[in-house]
């Protein structure tokens, strides 16, 4: 009760006689970013021609660096020096997010450009039954079918197991169970693809003999990686769940599972398909697991899973590269994009999905 | 349709942690129970006991016997699922299911257990809960609309529908108001007038003159101490509660000497 007067006494000393402070300063113009922006890429890339060393990317620095230099020193000259410090990390963020972005660019454009010279109707349409390797003939049919066999497989093995591990552990998991669960999740999480790989074909030479290298152990092989990614992304979605919901159904007598099925897993489901994708978009590329389980010399179509060798884009994207030639590198290429154009459909309908089934908000 | 709650000598555990200490209390059907008390002193714990939903917080349990007129809540054969259909609970904060219409939340009871029920019957249930919430009028021309869309006042009442809409026989209340602006409380205690003709209604509150206007019995509940239980210090008419009554620490509680 006595401290209530404490607050008031500061109060009127700070109201106290005091210098006057301006709080106005001076601002840049708002093209200033722009325009100093430009100008330093004029002069640095001019500064470079009559050096004669003018390259892309060190016209690109020094653009940067002299944007930086100009506009923080015209900032603390006609501003503030806080604002000068926003313009300096402005600068730098801004130049982060381009280092970031500018590989990726790169790689798009690279792979879209030198793909899109093979990759038309009849390369996505025919096998390469009975081409050989420096033939300018085939396509690329038998990889797509047996990526998406094989990935198909994989997701079937591992959502179901996924969710399933994640609704344990985020709805009944207690004590010493659930935590080797998560302990031995985050294990498989770092196992080399390769390893995987490994385990399934020991795995299938002791279930069926040797030399049975099939679709089926290239789909559990992917699903070992999998599994673990799933039921990360799914643990965390089901967790955002608020209790409340939870506790708002049990109120109304409906029994645990029901719950889950109805109201935990309907709430969650932008993110579980997310997740899922995610997961599926990870494994979709991995050739060294495939590579071992799946082979790699397959040439035909096979959509049989348990039966004979099956071609997946990543490996045939491999074994073209290790052939050499001029036409094998455009195969590769063409195979590349095609897969990178598999994948975006893949996150394209995941967005789709979640939009759809996200708990709306609206009037 | 409105049943009675016999509470004798029921102590609440978090884990090896007792809350809740030694209560005793009978609750009258047909009528407005109201717990007070300072904040953590076990009121809203004690009230999520009457329907079992206490042992959802994994460790948790209880001792001691809750009757809902002649049948023990706590006996072993007794499906903790069953006893909260029969005893509804309205939370502090409004939570209509996100994915689900105004429409769909109103028969969630239903729809999550997987009760068929023919449209006639379902549109009949839907008016009539929430007409009961007192929502009908605002709500009926966008039923199909999501129930997260609506105001807060709205959603506990949305809320109240849908707990109503299961047809309980008692009806819980953890703080319905206290993040509701005083139109939507008033609107939420004249619902609560109405629905005691038919419901047994505990409410959980804060806010004393709320007890006062709404209840027709009240309960103090106070720590012994700090890190010791909670437990209940007297209960009786409101009327008498809040002008004259037996305990010291009731008195300093209601006329604001501490709390």
């Amino acid at each position: 009760m006595t401290t209530t007067t404490r607050p008031k006494s500061t109060g009127s000393a700070g109201e106290g006689p005091q210098t006057q402070r301006s709080m106005r300063t001076g601002s840049l113009p708002r093209y200033a970013p722009a325009a100093v922006l430009a100008g330093a890429a004029v002069v640095s890339s001019a500064a470079l021609q009559a050096l004669g060393s003018f390259h892309l990317v060190t016209a690109g620095l020094a653009t940067a660096v002299l944007y930086t230099v100009v506009i923080v020193g015209a900032s603390a000259a006609v501003e503030n020096p806080r604002k000068a410090k926003d313009r300096f990390v402005t600068a730098v963020v801004y130049l982060c997010f381009a280092a970031a972005m500018l590989p990726l660019l790169s790689l798009l454009t690279t792979v879209f450009l030198e793909g899109i010279t093979r990759l038309d109707g009849y390369f996505l349409t025919v096998s390469m039954n009975g081409v050989t390797p420096s033939m300018d003939a085939g396509g690329v049919y038998h990889a797509i079918v047996g990526t998406i066999a094989i990935t198909g497989m994989a997701a079937v093995i591992s959502i179901p197991i996924g969710l399933f591990t994640a609704v344990y552990l985020v709805e009944y998991g207690r004590g010493r169970l659930a935590k080797a669960i998560t302990f031995f999740v985050d294990v498989m999480t770092g196992i080399p693809s390769i390893v995987a790989g490994l385990f399934v074909v020991a795995l299938w030479m002791m279930l069926f003999g040797p030399g049975n290298t099939n679709g089926a152990a290239g789909a559990v092989s992917l699903a070992v990686l999998m599994i673990p990614v799933v039921v990360r992304s799914s643990e965390e979605m089901l967790r955002l769940v608020p209790q409340e919901l939870r506790e708002a159904s049990y109120a109304l007598g409906v029994p645990k599972w029901l719950t889950i099925v109805k109201v935990v897993l309907p709430t969650a489901v932008a993110g579980l398909t997310t997740g899922i994708m995610l997961a599926l978009a990870r494994v979709i590329g991995e050739t060294a697991p495939l590579v071992l389980t799946a082979g790699s010399s397959a040439v035909a179509i096979n959509w049989n899973l348990f039966n004979g060798q099956m071609m997946s884009l990543p490996v045939f994207i491999y074994s073209q590269v290790r052939m050499g030639g001029a036409v094998n590198m455009e195969r590769a290429w063409a195979a590349a994009l095609t897969l990178i154009v598999i994948v975006m459909l893949l996150f394209l309908t995941a967005r789709l999905v979640s939009r759809l089934f996200a708990p709306k908000l609206g009037r | 349709m409105a049943k009675r709650i016999d509470v004798s000598g029921l102590h609440v555990y978090y884990g090896d942690f007792l809350a809740v200490e030694d209560v005793s209390m009978t609750i009258e059907p047909r009528s407005v129970t109201a717990f007070i008390g300072s904040s953590g002193c076990g009121k809203s714990t004690f009230l999520r006991t009457l329907n079992r939903m206490h042992e959802v917080t994994p460790g948790a349990r209880v001792d001691g016997k809750v009757m809902l007129d002649d049948m023990d809540i706590y006996g072993p054969d007794v499906d903790p699922v069953e006893v909260r259909r029969e005893v509804g609970m309205v939370f502090q904060k409004a939570n209509p299911f996100p994915t689900m219409s105004i429409y769909d939340n109103v028969i969630a009871g239903a729809k999550l257990n997987n009760k068929r029920m023919s449209k006639a019957k379902a549109d009949d249930l839907v008016e009539r809960s929430l007409r009961g919430a007192n929502l009908w009028e605002e709500v009926k021309d966008r039923l199909n609309k999501p129930g997260a869309g609506l105001s807060g006042g709205q959603q506990q009442r949305l809320c109240i529908a849908r707990a109503t809409a299961v047809e309980p026989s008692v009806l819980l209340m953890d703080e319905p108001c206290s993040a509701l602006d005083p139109i939507s409380t008033l609107a939420i205690e004249d619902l609560i007038h109405k629905l005691k003709e038919e419901y047994t209604i505990v409410i959980v509150t804060h806010n004393m003159q709320q007890a006062a206007r709404v209840s027709d019995r009240t309960a103090f509940f106070n720590l012994a101490g700090t890190g010791k239980p909670g437990r209940l210090i007297e209960m009786g008419e409101t009327n008498k509660i809040f002008t004259k009554p037996d305990e010291q620490e009731t008195e300093n509680y209601i006329t604001g000497r501490f709390g």
